[in-house]
């Protein structure tokens, strides 16, 4: 198996909670499959043995379509349960940020803009980069997305994140590193020809990388 | 009411005795009426369409595990290629396989002779269906050839980028594109009226709503899910089309359009269009299933309504597409509980099959091996929508190969697995001639086992986030080691395995055509109407006066009162 990194605060709740469907719908998809073959073989044709004329009707036969019925319908209320409340974690609720930065997608790029020293975003000591994004890790960030031309989608395996960028609108969302490194960005939205090579990095660092990385890019930003 | 349907019944019997004697060849198979002849337009054109669709995967499968290499009987693929490829693949396979196959031919050929009428009630309607068809197949094939190439923003074409010329580059391919897709809608609208009406007003006198074989009921469920969900999509077209030629702004942010309008109005179409392919498939499925377990259906109300069900609940889910669209968070948790909801009668279609198999006495004909297959396969993909409609988990694996997976594993039963079972077990009817059963097993097993040694990789890859569309994964260092490459070159070598042996079928059609075993009537011993009849059937289907009349249901196997195994639906008695 391929070997996943989990760089993001949600990252592990998204992961178990694919565990539990799996195991859910797994056990669901070895007996049903399991049954499937074994009446195959145990039923098959025999010379001079007729097949059994059941209708179905009765009760006590019913039971074996209307159990595993009331069975299916408790699984999904769990699955269901489970999946919202990675939901709302990941994409309804905003935690305080301790930085905010906007990411725009465009054929075929991502520009960020970073808050640069004052940590405040829209302002003249803004960084902008093109498919590179530095944040520091184990801080709370607001992304703001946006798109100038067709839709993309930013997405940042390591984080489990995803989410689509539309032209004509700012879409907030959230993220907290918890590994240092350097991952992938992808835009996981067909946006032309150019779809293919939309491919950014994001770099996580430590606070002191990160802040001589903001002093540095000030420096080569600045007249 | 019986006597009324009797005397419709006969009406149309005699109109058709009459002036169809001397026709000539152009007459009998290229603008015919007959609904057998339709049918097996909309099946040969559906072959033809499969064929090129297969070609499609086999050049952008090739790019993929070999980037940049010349594909033998292509040559390099450039990303904007690439993209009409995998764009055209989908459409293709989709509109003009699954649907024209699985509902406009079989339910051509089978309606009218499974519950025993001469033709479809609206024969010259069904004409122009075809006609029509044929026109939107010939338009998207001329959409790969025009200046710019073929339309390449996905099948599901999203704007903006389906909408303007100057981010897709393929202004005139997109323009062709929509309008094939828009036609073929209209083509199958019309058959769809054909297959509502004929169902309610032909039958044979005698047979009760309960009395019509699974197959006709699901295709006509079917029908009427197309008819309710398309009318939208049609008018989305529309708009679509008038942004990309007369400049309108539906669908443009900054002329107060929205995007993902675009979005609502395929997917509530696109998800419904799901069950319009699954619920044919299933009949199919379950036909074969009672012929060849020589069972009653365990529950053929149960079927029935579970199809109802999935029916009226499809038309609530449509949004498990746009999770992470940009739609309201909240509304996610809505479309959450009723996307699992649906898992609960698709599920107890699945417990049906199985318990039907129970007491069976089972034979592995050629297309209960498909039957069976489909169940087998199909399951795959079931359980693992269930991810995907988890809005939670659906955060990560949207717009992966997770989900592409998924969804072959369920088309790829519906419109492969179904088409093949179909044809198997229809063939003698068809063709007055029997299938070569070994030829048949060989070809079963060689396109059923790749078929999960391509896919299987493709569900590995997604979990490892590698994400759709992309024509070569280098610029993505994640996803660029050489794990990844073993396990798209898996998935690409059992494609070509998978495409070879697709040649033993049509080998096996041509050699079983001319020189198959003659069929007879009833080859399976098979209880549906249409085994009464000469195979295969005449222009009418029966002679006037020999119309059949129905007894009973249409699975009466293993009856305890009768010495055979099988009690046809129209023996008195």
């Amino acid at each position: 198996m391929l070997e996943l990194v989990q760089a993001s605060t949600y990252a592990a709740s998204i992961d178990n909670l694919i565990l539990f469907i799996g195991i859910i719908v797994g056990v669901w998809f070895l007996l049903a499959e399991g049954l499937f073959f074994w009446l195959i073989w145990k039923f098959r044709a025999k010379p001079g043995e007729k097949s059994q004329y059941l209708v179905g009707n009765e009760k006590h036969v019913k039971r074996w379509i209307t159990i595993p019925h009331a069975l299916v319908l408790v699984c999904d209320v769990f699955i269901v349960v489970g999946a919202v409340r990675v939901w709302y974690n990941v994409k309804q609720q905003l935690p305080e940020p301790d930085s905010v930065i906007r990411v725009t997608g465009q054929q075929w790029a991502w520009t960020f803009q970073h808050p640069g020293a004052d940590n405040e975003l829209d302002t003249s000591d803004d960084i902008f980069t093109v498919n590179d994004l530095h944040v520091e890790v184990e801080k709370t960030y607001h992304f703001k997305l946006e798109s100038r031309d067709v839709l993309h989608s930013f997405s940042v395996p390591v984080f489990r994140l995803k989410q689509d960028a539309i032209p004509g609108r700012s879409i907030t969302g959230w993220f907290e590193p918890t590994l240092t490194g350097e991952y992938d960005v992808q835009c996981a939205e067909i946006c032309g020809i150019g779809h293919g090579v939309m491919a950014a990095r994001i770099h996580i660092e430590d606070a002191n990388t990160h802040a001589a990385w903001i002093s540095s890019a000030s420096a080569a930003t600045t007249p | 009411m019986a006597d009324t349907v009797a005397d419709v019944h006969q009406h149309e019997a005699h109109g058709h005795g009459d002036h169809h004697h001397d026709q000539s060849w152009l007459e009998k198979y290229v603008f015919s009426t007959d609904h057998k002849i339709i049918g097996m337009q909309y099946m040969f054109t559906g072959m033809f369409m499969a064929v090129i669709g297969g070609y499609m995967a086999y050049v952008f499968r090739m790019q993929l595990a070999f980037p940049g290499i010349s594909v033998p009987g292509f040559g390099q693929v450039s990303p904007g290629e690439y993209n009409a490829l995998i764009t055209n693949h989908g459409t293709i396979m989709i509109f003009w396989v699954a649907m024209p196959v699985l509902i406009a031919a079989f339910g051509n050929f089978l309606i009218p002779l499974m519950i025993g009428a001469d033709d479809m009630v609206f024969p010259r309607i069904n004409r122009l269906s075809f006609q029509i068809f044929f026109l939107s197949s010939i338009v998207l094939l001329v959409s790969l050839f025009v200046e710019g190439g073929g339309f390449g923003g996905a099948w599901t074409s999203y704007p903006p980028l389906s909408a303007n010329g100057d981010y897709n580059q393929t202004q005139l391919g997109a323009s062709l594109w929509l309008i094939a897709v828009a036609l073929e809608f209209v083509a199958f609208l019309l058959g769809g009226i054909n297959f509502i009406t004929t169902l309610m007003n032909s039958r044979a006198p005698g047979m009760k709503a309960y009395d019509i074989p699974l197959v006709c009921w699901m295709i006509v469920i079917a029908s009427i899910l197309f008819m309710l969900s398309v009318g939208p999509l049609l008018a989305g077209a529309v708009m679509l089309l008038f942004d990309q030629t007369l400049g309108t702004g539906f669908y443009d942010p900054a002329r107060g359009g929205d995007p993902i309008l675009w979005q609502h109005l395929f997917w509530f179409f696109g998800h419904p269009e799901v069950y319009v392919v699954l619920l044919p498939a299933i009949g199919i499925t379950v036909e074969v299933m009672a012929t060849f377990a020589r069972k009653k259906i365990f529950g053929y109300k149960m079927v029935l309504y579970t199809a109802v069900a999935t029916g009226v609940l499809s038309f609530f889910v449509w949004a498990h597409h746009q999770f992470i669209a940009g739609i309201d968070p909240r509304m996610a948790n809505v479309f959450t509980i009723t996307t699992l909801l649906i898992s609960v009668p698709i599920a107890e279609m699945l417990f049906v099959m199985i318990a039907t198999l129970y007491g069976g006495s089972i034979r592995l004909t050629t297309p209960m091996l498909w039957a069976l297959a489909f169940m087998a396969e199909f399951l795959i993909g079931g359980v693992t929508g269930i991810f995907l409609g988890a809005s939670g988990a659906d955060i990560y694996f949207h717009d992966t190969y997770f989900v592409l997976a998924h969804f072959h594993y369920t088309f790829f039963p519906i419109a492969i697995i179904g088409s093949f079972c179909a044809f198997t077990y229809w063939f003698p009817k068809m063709f007055g001639k029997m299938m070569n059963d070994t030829l048949g097993k060989i070809h079963f097993w060689g396109t059923v086992i790749p078929f999960n040694f391509i896919f299987i990789p493709l569900f590995v890859l997604g979990m490892g986030g590698q994400h759709r569309r992309i024509y070569n994964f280098q610029h993505f260092p994640q996803i660029a080691g050489p794990e990844y490459f073993q396990l798209r070159e898996i998935a690409t070598i059992a494609l070509l395995v998978m495409l070879a042996f697709q040649l033993v079928f049509f080998y096996n059609i041509i050699m079983s055509w001319m020189r198959g075993e003659k069929a007879g009537k009833n080859p399976w011993k098979a209880n549906t109407l249409e085994w009464t009849t000469e195979s295969p059937a005449p222009h009418g289907n029966w002679p006037v006066d020999e119309l059949p009349t129905v007894y009973r249901g249409p699975y009466e196997y293993g009856h305890p009162d009768r010495e055979e195994d099988y009690w046809p639906q129209n023996l008195p008695g």
